[in-house]
């Protein structure tokens, strides 16, 4: 692995019972990556899990108190879902708080995730962090959603939607 | 859905797994031991390392339930737990690897921003 491999890292941890922290380097300045996560124009280029997918809603109303509202489909399965989110706290460039849910969970609650961005030497390091209301929640919500590979993860929820 | 039952795991266990897995020379010791059992003088063998600085980090893989020792009382191999790797490996993996992929497009839609730093790093690997 070069360097700049191991810079662009993604680390994937469980620092507590009730959070799943990622961190992740970009070759890029702070205020691009901000605008990379919450410009819907560019979140719908990215965001978008498994091949085959893609975002067909990308609702953005970034303010305290703002609302945003995504939604992704897959047209070859004809599946899609929905996520919806407060904004609790946005500090431009550098933190956004907000609250989400998927429009039929497969965990109860909703979870609270810290976006931080931090800029060292025009590299910007991102940091998201969710917090889900207890360790049983964070890990049904690692298991049933995400963690049984790639391929079928979001086939997972779906099944679990339809 | 218990699909994999790792719900179970305590966490300190994957925490001590992550840690034992977090250095690269536990690392290469783990894939050795993935061909079969190994004392610890063959263990070391390899590695630019003192037989003491060995021993150290197979005690911490132990701890993690990593690996544990062989029925011979002389040579005291070393083998692998194959359970626990399984566990934690399983655990996390799906997940990096989902936001991993959205990480690399948004790599890449970054390079390609007004404006965006040019660096080598741009160039990306093709699958």
């Amino acid at each position: 692995m070069n360097h700049a491999e191991a810079k662009r890292m993604l680390e994937v941890t469980t620092p507590t019972d009730r959070e799943i922290v990622m961190t992740r380097a970009f070759d890029a300045p702070r205020d691009r990556v901000f605008d990379a996560f919450t410009k819907p124009e560019l979140v719908q280029r990215w965001l978008l899990g498994p091949d085959g997918w893609s975002m067909i809603v990308c609702d953005v109303d970034l303010r305290a108190g703002g609302t945003f509202h995504y939604a992704w489909r897959n047209d070859a399965e004809d599946k899609q879902f929905g996520l919806n989110g407060d904004y609790r706290e946005v500090a431009r460039p550098e933190r956004i708080v907000h609250a989400e849910r998927f429009d039929q969970s497969w965990y109860p609650g909703d979870a609270e995730v810290t976006t931080t961005f931090e800029e060292r030497d025009g590299t910007t390091i991102v940091t998201l962090t969710t917090l889900f209301d207890s360790r049983e929640i964070r890990d049904q919500a690692i298991e049933s959603g995400m963690t049984d590979g790639v391929a079928i993860s979001f086939d997972r929820l779906e099944n679990e939607l339809g | 859905m218990e699909l994999l039952g790792y719900g179970k795991i305590p966490a300190e266990r994957l925490n001590a797994t992550f840690t034992a897995l977090a250095d690269p020379t536990r690392r290469a010791i783990l894939v050795r031991l993935a061909a079969g059992e190994l004392s610890v003088t063959e263990l070391a063998a390899p590695f630019a390392m003192s037989q003491p600085a060995i021993s150290k980090h197979l005690k911490v893989l132990e701890r993690a339930g990593l690996i544990s020792r062989g029925r011979d009382a002389q040579r005291r191999p070393r083998r692998i737990e194959a359970k626990p790797l399984a566990e934690a490996t399983g655990w996390l993996e799906g997940y990096r690897q989902l936001w991993e992929g959205n990480f690399q497009r948004l790599d890449a839609l970054l390079g390609e921003l007004p404006g965006a730093k040019r660096t080598k790093r741009t160039k990306h690997r093709r699958k």
